[in-house]
């Protein structure tokens, strides 16, 4: 069973502020780390390798060269083996050009379930998982919070809806995608991480796929969707903002919900 | 000229469960009649879609909420959401009506049918927007260019989407963005039916069975009263639930609250949480973090206690108080208390 598991470098947003006098993002400094939804879609996949050991995990991430790192890390946790595609002809992809080019490479690679995550904290779209399985043709089930199951012939896994919980029964080759909160990730040793450099991240360029995706339907080019501006909020002025003691912040609370006839008799 | 002289209209996908259109359809066909407003120039109308089983006698209901038309797939296999189904029958009304824009909710369905059919047809597609306008520049020229802004890198940063070469225009927006416009149960319009062919109608994905999540019950995003939790506010939590009950509200929490383990996941509000808009939203302890304000800043009117006088809750409060919730928040009770009574 070969589990293909598409992971992202991602800026850790939590680490992320705006500069007040610029309105600018500041990212200097700011940590990249493998996106969490992947990072639980990689552990769901490494825990069904400890159950059956002919499992091959292959970790799949289209970006930088500085990916690597990330990809290495993968190794170290416990995939089998790791590609990074790379190439500045890539470069500007949106979600339906990224999609086009991880099918490219998966078919390159050989899959028989794929794993992405459910959103990347940077882009935010959730949009990529649901996007390759249609270039791919294959079945999907997204917002996964668990895998039950997993046979040659299909996956049983839960999927999380706004309220209800779903148990859902997919023919393989599928695409699932994956929640953080699903598990918790493994902590890697020293000696993982020494062991892995002996396993490097093949890399891909875009002359691995290009015969199957002509140049016009990659990166910025084969984007439909443009960035037309960015920008961040302008932190409006202080509303009215009391500093009283604590009885007359109570009385002035009920004295405006009294106002708004908010206070039921 | 126009750019693209065979695709016209703004069309919003109506999701449905259990025959029952979605609200975030309908605030969908709201925007969409201010979005054709803006531009009388391009001649739109507001087109609802409807996929489903039984469901043709829901389309008066749309119309009512101010579509012209609607286009309604009703068929055994669109009974239950499927990728597979929805994806087919989706694509096909889109090949054959050709909108110029496709709008459809971020829910949990909406996220998982158009990114697949946005790739089916190679169209764009910008994802969970919070703002739609028709680029007012480009209306004269006959080109409905849709800008469409959405939050990124965890609410930090702001970008306007635009697809200015492929049609149709593609969005998912979240719910209880747009205001619902008044019902309007004369408007009349047409309605047409539409047959998809099926490619194959086995399916690929069976729901086998379907358990209710373990929430207490309450959605807090129909809440007209919220009293909100921040990590400052956990030491008094049971007097926020008693202010919430004189005051025939509930209560809700940042992540932080539930990560800590002092309140359900489904009362999390913010970006990863619900987006809520109540009458009031009162902000106990809370910093006033970008993630959790997109989930809350368009309640009608809020409330910051916060001991920070520097914290960024109050750049969107209403009414704002320097002060401990611990000493407050007892004083705040009994005042609800007495207020009722009196
Ligand atoms: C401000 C801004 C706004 C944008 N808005 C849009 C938009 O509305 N629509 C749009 O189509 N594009 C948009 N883009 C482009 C989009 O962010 C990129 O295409 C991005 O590389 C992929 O989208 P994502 O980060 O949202 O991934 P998601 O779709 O959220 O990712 C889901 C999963 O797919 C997998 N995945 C995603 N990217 C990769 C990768 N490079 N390698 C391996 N696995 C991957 C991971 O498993 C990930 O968890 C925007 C870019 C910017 C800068
Ligand atoms: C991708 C991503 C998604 C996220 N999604 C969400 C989300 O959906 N919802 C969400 O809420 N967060 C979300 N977050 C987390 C968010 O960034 C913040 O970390 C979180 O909202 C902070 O919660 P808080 O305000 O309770 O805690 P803190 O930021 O720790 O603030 C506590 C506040 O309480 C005040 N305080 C302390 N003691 C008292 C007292 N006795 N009296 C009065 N005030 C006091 C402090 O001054 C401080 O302002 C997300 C983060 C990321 C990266």
């Amino acid at each position: 069973m070969k589990i293909a598991v598409l992971i992202k470098q991602v800026p850790d947003s939590t680490e992320i502020t705006v500069d007040k006098n610029t309105g600018t993002l500041v990212r200097d400094g700011v940590p990249s780390i493998m996106n969490p939804d992947d990072l639980a879609g990689l552990e769901a996949a490494l825990a069904l390798k400890d159950k059956d050991d002919s499992i091959d995990i292959t970790v799949v991430s289209m970006g930088p060269p500085q990916a690597a790192g990330m990809l290495q890390e993968a190794i170290a946790r416990g995939a089998d083996h790791a590609v990074l595609l790379t190439d500045r002809r890539l470069g500007g992809a949106d979600t339906c050009a990224t999609s086009r080019t991880l099918a490219a490479a998966l078919n390159k690679i050989g899959y028989d379930f794929i794993i992405a995550g459910r959103q990347a904290i940077d882009g935010d779209t959730a949009q990529v998982g649901p996007q390759t399985a249609e270039r791919l043709g294959l079945p999907q089930v997204t917002y996964v919070d668990e895998i039950l199951e997993l046979t040659p012939e299909y996956a049983k896994v839960k999927k999380s809806l706004e309220d209800e919980e779903q148990v859902v029964k997919v023919k393989l080759p599928a695409v699932i995608t994956t929640l953080s909160g699903m598990n918790k990730p493994r902590y890697m040793n020293c000696i993982d991480i020494v062991d892995s450099f002996n396993n490097p991240v093949q890399i891909m360029t875009y002359d691995d796929i290009k015969d199957d995706l002509p140049q016009d339907l990659i990166g910025l080019a084969g984007s439909p969707t443009k960035v037309h501006r960015t920008f961040t909020k302008n932190v409006s002025a202080a509303t009215e903002k009391f500093d009283l003691p604590a009885d007359e912040t109570a009385d002035r609370i009920v004295e405006a919900l009294k106002e708004k006839q908010l206070i039921k008799k | 000229m126009a750019t693209f002289p065979d695709y016209k209209d703004i069309y919003v996908f109506v999701e449905q469960k259990d025959s029952e259109p979605a609200e975030v359809g309908y605030e969908l066909i709201s925007e969409a009649r201010k979005l054709v407003a803006s531009a009388p120039e391009l001649g739109f109308q507001v087109v609802g879609v409807l996929l489903g089983e039984n469901v043709k006698d829901k389309a008066q209901d749309v119309i009512a909420h101010g579509a012209d038309k609607v286009i309604v797939v009703d068929d055994p296999l669109l009974k239950d959401y499927s990728t597979q189904f929805y994806t087919d029958a989706l694509t096909q009304v889109i090949n054959e009506f050709k909108p110029d824009s496709l709008l459809t909710g971020a829910t949990v369905l909406g996220r998982d049918l158009a990114p697949r059919v946005a790739a089916r047809i190679n169209a764009g597609l910008t994802a969970d927007a919070t703002g739609i306008e028709i680029d007012p520049t480009k209306v004269a020229d006959g080109d409905a260019l849709l800008l469409v802004t959405r939050p990124t890198f965890g609410g930090n940063l702001f970008g306007t989407i635009v697809c200015p070469n492929t049609r149709p225009q593609m969005a998912t927006i979240r719910p209880k963005v747009f205001d619902l416009a008044p019902v309007d149960e004369t408007r009349t319009g047409e309605v047409i039916e539409f047959a998809p062919v099926w490619n194959s109608t086995e399916p690929e994905v069976v729901v086998e069975e379907v358990l209710p999540k373990k929430i207490e019950g309450v959605d807090i995003a129909k809440c007209n009263i919220l009293i909100g939790a921040g990590r400052g506010a956990e030491g008094c939590l049971p007097l926020l639930e008693e202010a919430a009950k004189e005051l025939g509200g509930e209560v809700c929490a940042t992540r932080a609250v539930v990560e800590d383990g002092f309140m359900d996941k489904s009362r999390q509000v913010g970006q990863t949480g619900k987006t809520v808009r109540p009458t009031l939203y009162i902000a106990c302890g809370i910093s006033g973090a970008v993630q959790h304000v997109a989930g809350m800043e368009k309640s009608d009117f809020i409330i910051a206690i916060n001991r920070d006088p520097e914290a960024e809750i109050f750049t969107i409060s209403n009414l704002g108080f320097i002060g401990d919730v611990n000493q407050v928040l007892p004083l705040l009770v009994e005042g609800l208390k007495k207020a009722r009574k009196a």
